[in-house]
């Protein structure tokens, strides 16, 4: 391990690393803190750029940078204006905005960073730990395993997608897969499902979709709904007074001590990425407390701020073990991250760590210098970075909309793209307004040509579908992943069937 | 119909389409050597298929999930702004066309330009200063930084496609 540390110092330290490092950052606060703009977003407008930078390396660092910092941004607009700009610090402001009011902005934007800080920390430690034992195991793993373990991923996507929700968590994965078989494949070198459109012939860009499922329906909801940017009219309260008392500090250390494993454990998961962890950490915390500190829940409790800062940095990380370990993205943003890297000719995975140990490394090293600055970015200069909050919504939507197709079309160079990038970013926004989620469709895309790659060449070694039951991993995988699909509808209606008795023992 | 049931259909018939695409029409293009593989380029999408149709069947027949949300979802639909978000859409499409022709710092700077005053904005000057720095810094960016061909200029300046 401290072989590979010193790898990835070398690596990361170089000056090319670092301005990626500190440029990522800069960018993802300054554009997370913009309210309605998600990590998703963010991150898919900036993958022209990293593709560009050409060394994937460099693309990670910068991705990944962009990545924390657009959390960091999204909590400092939760505290201060009460407008979450990514789903994941929405716990954040049930107690940050409440202090704000109270006149107690620049403490909670230093407890929110310190938070982070040690959330982020300790989840890139604790990557470091678990990534290589996992990746260790994975080496085992055949092409049937493969396959079984991008099915269980896909169906805990679905399962974790919320009461109601699997179904149509399910259909999106299955578009995006549908979408995937779109074009020539690697395997058969015979073009699929175009209908005679030669711009369908090479398959519908990554890029395309990333931007028509995450930018594009969020810009169109900034249109839509015009209380979604609240700008600085709202912000009454100047920062100041940064520092916390000794005694407020050992009241959150435990906090974010717990915050930091669990967060983390639960990024982990495929499906359950920040967002949930933020609100765990959120109600755990609450559970924990005494009876008047859960009072001050709600009302501007540091420990209520802590919990989900620091939960929602760790997942964060986590969500980066199935990424560079398995090479399966938990969530929407590693899916993003996976597609980008593919992009640049790296397959993430379990070899990864053996063939180019430098881009792990250097990866993880990446993430403490980005904590660092970070925290160097957030504690000093925030009543100026704040500033970028007054940008006013007649700029801004104009300008997500060009940089969405922009990012389009620097890709692909074709209007024909720009084109579909409209249709299916006007799809996305009506299936969203429908409740249905977007990221599962974008994850089946992603995963669609693997899963098929693998699925094809167990069927090539096996000659038929025999390896379903003759390799046990396969087959209890598989069981793992129809018993996840189907576990919330029978919770469900086991709850149905004791509410349907309760309602019977009441009417007695 | 509700808007959860009509993009329920929508699932169905793309289902449908997809499966009868991959079970009639894939095949009969497949050269008589490949016939022989345990594997054929329709193998998975007919799996892929089959999960589509029975789950959109599942979705148009059951019961609507959040039976009490609907209305308060659609008493937000009305509220929404449709109208310059429609005008938006509208613009971005003639971008896209219009890209190409009429070159690339003419056609942002006037995208810019429109799209903020259809969302209200005032202070022309301001406006259009803003866009037009931005739009000659972006084409630098991408043209001499990245090295991405963008044409700046309308076809009659800078001659043929």
């Amino acid at each position: 391990m401290l072989e590979g540390l010193l790898i990835g110092l070398s690596t990361a330290l170089s000056f090319k690393m670092l301005l990626m490092v500190v440029g990522g950052c800069l960018i993802g606060t300054f554009i997370g803190m913009l309210p309605g703009l998600g990590p998703m977003s963010i991150i898919a407008i900036m993958i022209p750029v990293a593709i560009s930078v050409g060394d994937p390396t460099a693309a990670l660092i910068l991705l990944a940078g962009v990545y924390y910092g657009a959390i960091f941004g999204g909590s400092t607009s939760s505290i201060l204006i009460n407008a979450p700009g990514v789903a994941g610090t929405v716990a954040t402001s049930f107690d940050g905005y409440p202090m704000a009011r109270a006149g107690k902005a620049g403490k909670a934007l230093t407890v929110a960073a310190i938070a982070s800080f040690c959330g982020g920390t300790v989840g890139a430690i604790l990557l470091m730990g678990f990534a290589p034992a996992l990746a260790s195991v994975a080496l085992l793993f055949h092409s049937a395993e493969y396959f079984a373990l991008m099915v269980v991923g896909l169906s805990a996507i679905a399962a974790f997608a919320g009461n109601g929700q699997v179904s149509k968590a399910l259909a999106m994965t299955l578009m995006g897969l549908m979408l995937a078989t779109i074009g020539e494949s690697a395997l058969f070198n015979m073009p699929r499902f175009t209908y005679g459109v030669m711009n369908l012939q090479s398959g519908i860009g990554f890029i395309t979709l990333a931007m028509a499922m995450f930018a594009l329906p969020e810009a169109i909801f900034l249109i839509l709904d015009p209380s979604r940017s609240k700008s600085q009219s709202e912000q009454q309260n100047e920062i100041k007074d940064l520092r916390i008392s000794k005694k407020e500090a050992k009241t959150i250390a435990p906090v974010i001590g717990r915050q930091s494993v669990l967060g983390f454990l639960i990024g982990v998961l495929p499906g359950a990425g920040a967002t949930i962890a933020s609100f765990l950490g959120y109600a755990v915390e609450r559970n924990l407390s005494t009876k008047d500190d859960q009072k001050e829940f709600g009302n501007g409790s540091i420990k209520g701020l802590a919990a989900p800062e620091t939960a929602n940095n760790a997942a964060c990380t986590g969500s980066f073990v199935p990424l560079l370990t398995l090479g399966i993205p938990g969530s929407g943003t590693t899916a993003i991250l996976l597609g980008a890297l593919v992009a640049l000719n790296v397959t993430p995975g379990p070899r990864l760590m053996v063939d180019q140990p430098e881009i792990f490394w250097s990866v993880i090293v990446s993430m403490y210098i980005g904590n660092i600055v970070l925290l160097i970015l957030n504690l000093p200069l925030i009543p100026y970075i704040a500033k970028i909050l007054t940008v006013p919504r007649t700029y801004l939507i104009p300008f997500i909309l060009f940089f969405t197709l922009m990012g389009v079309y620097i890709g692909q160079n074709n209007a024909v793209e720009l084109l579909i990038l409209i249709v299916l970013g006007i799809l996305a926004t009506i299936f969203r307004m429908a409740s249905y989620p977007l990221a599962p469709l974008l994850i089946g895309f992603i995963l669609g040509p693997m899963l098929e790659n693998n699925f094809s060449r167990s069927v090539q070694l096996y000659d038929g579908v025999g390896f379903l039951w003759e390799r046990p991993m396969t087959g209890a995988l598989l069981i793992i992943a129809v018993f996840l699909v189907l576990l919330p509808s029978l919770r469900l209606w086991i709850s149905n069937w004791k509410e349907k008795r309760k309602f019977v023992a009441d009417g007695d | 119909m509700s808007l959860e049931r009509s993009l329920a259909l929508f699932f169905l018939t793309i289902s449908i389409v997809y499966g009868y695409t991959a079970f009639f029409t894939i095949d009969a293009s497949l050269p008589p050597f490949a016939k022989l593989s345990p594997i054929w380029p329709s193998s998975f999408p007919k799996i892929i298929a089959i999960v589509g149709i029975l789950l959109g069947f599942i979705l148009v027949f059951s019961k609507p999930s959040v039976a009490e949300g609907k209305e308060v979802d659609l008493k937000q639909l009305q509220k929404y702004s449709w109208r310059p978000a429609l005008v938006l859409l509208g613009m971005m499409i003639a971008y896209a066309l219009l890209l190409r022709p009429i070159g690339f710092i003419i056609s942002t700077f006037s995208f810019l330009v429109v799209g903020s005053m259809v969302l209200g904005e005032k202070k022309l000057l301001w406006l259009i200063i803003i866009a037009g720095i931005a739009a000659f810094s972006i084409w630098y960016l991408v043209q001499q930084v990245l090295g991405i061909y963008l044409r700046p200029w309308p076809w009659f300046l800078s001659g043929g496609f």
